[in-house]
């Protein structure tokens, strides 16, 4: 069950490779709403691929449609090749594990898991050593003689992660597979998923509304916006590289503003807006005059109580107040008001603990912003 | 507010309970009464017991009650299973409307009605037919079906409603095929649904005197027919023998009944307890 050690980190480059799901215009309209647009999408062996979204986005829809549970309006789905389009869910080469985790409450956790197996008339010897071998790899082996509701959140979603998984399916559907869970739980749980995915190599789809879940699980993205994908890459390319405003509000948050295209070379781009001219390092191909916006992560400015030594030009710096600050203890979020009103967001690691007032900055402060030239993303949509 | 007990909500809820069991307790007090005249005190005694028990009317009433409302409840849990899985989980079919009214018109139908046009279509289906050649048992059992299922189907639609299509997905989604499906999930999730209607029929059968008059024939008498019928000739003391020893039966069944949800709550209770300390 180990995974490929041959296999690339990056699977999704090597354009000759049969993917393993082929979805191809796929729509699915419930009467007059259309959940789901003309999605086109290809996910690979080995993925731990993110379908991210806010509520209603079709997000869930999409993941119903690859386990079987609804059948497309038009366009088609490939599973390892093979068309869905009359396959039963009973058929497919896939197991979902739901967001209620669905878990039989008549049945022992034993029982939830054998289920599966059973289904498939596997001799009895075989059945006891799976789910002895797959209550191991969750940490279960001491519960299994127990009921759905005598186990805690986070062991019920073990056994449902187990119940899935012990029948080695081609894709496992996750929906939303940590949002019945609290906080600290998530975030150690979402290491966990992410190491057993590793350990059996099979492919994941995961459904989440939760961005932090989906960069800390996924090896791709795919943003989903009104039934349509808005964008799809790594986790590094969807926050660093948004194609759109709203992935780049979606994700992370940012600060946008509308402006002007003032120059264009092929390695820079200048950009007038209400923050003051902006200069970005790296072509981007835009008309000369057109409007675009700008993107700017509040993470990625700088705050000074002193003024920048001002170089060649004055592009990528601005001067405002200090008009509200929000104490989240590892990081501060500062909002600065400029002259014309303007407010920008801006976040700051709280890297020493403050021991005098004065080197603070504090409410009215004038401050300074700066930041990179690689900083600012340009967005044309 | 709640703490201190208003003497006026004390006063009404006394009032109220004796208003219920007033009426019970004279009956029950009444059946151990010697003298033949029900209003007339007489001093205590059995008397009354030992006429009922040596009654073959009672005892042949009472035998074919329980027959009818066994038969009754069992074929009305089955079909209005049936219905209510229709209802609830086939998607929306043609006509499902119109199937959901007709399923529930026998609840809001007056009794005479019901009795009334049975009566009327078994009548004409003798005549057709030459079936049911004589009315009592079967045509009784087949009224009670017809609308004790309304009541099944209302039970087992609400529970399939609460109970959701997560888990059957699930067991589709792991491999197991629709038939499968229902008989290892729907099935047992339903069963205390199916249970409630199936006591439901059963009660609602051994209670029915108007839809069963109407389609009784002679010799078939029911215990609430036979009842009646003695009630209408005068108050008999060996009646309230009888009623006394129905009252005593429905108090035990509803005390069962109150024990089996106490140590499901136990039971609950416990399971979340073990949860808990199970730690994450």
């Amino acid at each position: 069950m180990a995974g490929d050690p041959t296999a690339s980190d990056e699977p999704w480059l090597d354009t000759d490779a049969e993917p393993m799901v082929r979805i191809r215009g796929v729509s699915k309209n419930f009467g007059d709403v259309t959940a789901v647009n003309n999605i086109d999408l290809d996910i690979h062996k080995g993925e731990l691929f993110c379908l991210l979204g806010g509520s209603g986005c079709g997000k869930t829809t999409l993941l119903r449609m690859l386990a079987g549970f609804e059948t497309p309006t038009s366009g088609t789905i490939l599973i390892d090749g093979v068309d869905m389009s009359t396959v039963p869910p009973y058929e497919r080469p896939t197991n979902m594990m739901f967001q209620s985790y669905a878990l039989f409450p008549h049945m022992t956790v034993e029982k939830n898991i054998a289920f599966g197996l059973k289904q498939d008339k596997l001799p009895r010897s075989e059945i006891e050593h799976k789910v002895h071998e797959i209550l191991k790899l969750v940490e279960l082996q001491d519960y299994k003689k127990r009921k759905p509701q005598q186990l805690s959140g986070g062991q019920r979603q073990r056994v449902a992660l187990a119940r899935a998984l012990v029948k080695e399916p081609k894709l496992l559907l996750l929906d939303e597979p940590l949002g019945a869970l609290d906080k600290k739980l998530r975030e150690q749980t979402q290491f966990e998923l992410a190491n057993i995915q590793e350990q059996v190599g099979i492919t994941f789809v995961v459904v989440t509304h939760d961005q932090e879940e989906a960069m800390t699980l996924s090896s791709r993205i795919a943003v989903m916006d009104a039934g349509k994908l808005a964008q799809i890459g790594t986790p590094t390319e969807i926050y660093e590289f948004p194609e759109s405003r709203f992935v780049a509000d979606f994700i992370g948050s940012a600060n946008i503003l509308e402006g002007t295209v003032t120059e264009d070379s092929p390695d820079h781009v200048r950009v007038d807006t209400n923050l003051g001219e902006i200069y970005i390092d790296h072509g981007q191909s835009v008309k000369q005059d057109s409007r675009v916006w700008i993107a700017i992560r509040p993470e990625k400015i700088k705050l000074s109580k002193t003024a920048p030594r001002t170089g060649r030009s004055t592009a990528n710096q601005a001067e405002g107040k200090v008009d509200d600050i929000g104490y989240l203890g590892n990081t501060s979020i500062y909002k600065i008001r400029l002259d014309d009103g303007l407010i920008v967001d801006v976040t700051a690691p709280n890297q020493v603990r403050p021991k005098s007032r004065s080197h603070q900055i504090t409410w009215e402060d004038t401050v300074y912003l700066t930041w990179d030239p690689s900083s600012a993303m340009l967005l044309k949509t | 507010m709640y703490g201190s007990r208003s003497r006026f909500l004390t006063v009404m809820l006394a009032i109220g309970l004796a208003f219920f069991y007033i009426p019970m307790i004279l009956l029950i007090i009444y059946s151990f009464n010697y003298s033949k005249l029900v209003p007339v005190w007489g001093g205590w005694s059995l008397r009354w017991y030992e006429v009922l028990f040596k009654s073959e009317e009672v005892w042949s009433a009472v035998a074919l009650s329980l027959q009818i409302a066994f038969v009754n409840a069992t074929f009305a849990t089955l079909l209005g299973t049936l219905a209510g899985l229709a209802m609830v989980r086939f998607g929306r079919f043609r006509g499902r409307t119109l199937f959901g009214g007709m399923l529930v018109a026998p609840l809001v139908m007056p009794e005479v009605i019901t009795g009334l046009s049975l009566l009327v279509l078994f009548i004409t289906l003798k005549q057709l037919i030459g079936w049911p050649a004589e009315r009592g048992f079967t045509t009784i059992t087949i009224a009670h079906i017809t609308f004790s299922l309304a009541y099944v189907a209302v039970i087992v639609q609400a529970r399939l409603t609460g109970m959701g299509q997560t888990l059957e997905e699930a067991a589709l989604d792991l491999g197991a095929k629709p038939f499968k499906v229902l008989t290892a999930i729907t099935l047992p999730r339903l069963a205390p649904g199916m249970i409630s209607g199936w006591l439901l029929a059963f009660t609602l059968s051994l209670d029915d005197l108007v839809i069963a008059s109407f389609v009784t024939g002679p010799g078939a008498n029911t215990l609430p027919i036979l009842i009646f019928s003695r009630i209408r000739l005068g108050l008999r003391p060996d009646i309230n023998a009888l009623a006394t020893i129905i009252i005593l039966f429905v108090a035990v069944c509803v005390a069962i009944a109150a024990l089996i949800m106490f140590y499901q709550q136990k039971r609950q209770e416990l399971d979340q307890q073990i949860a808990n300390q199970g730690g994450a």
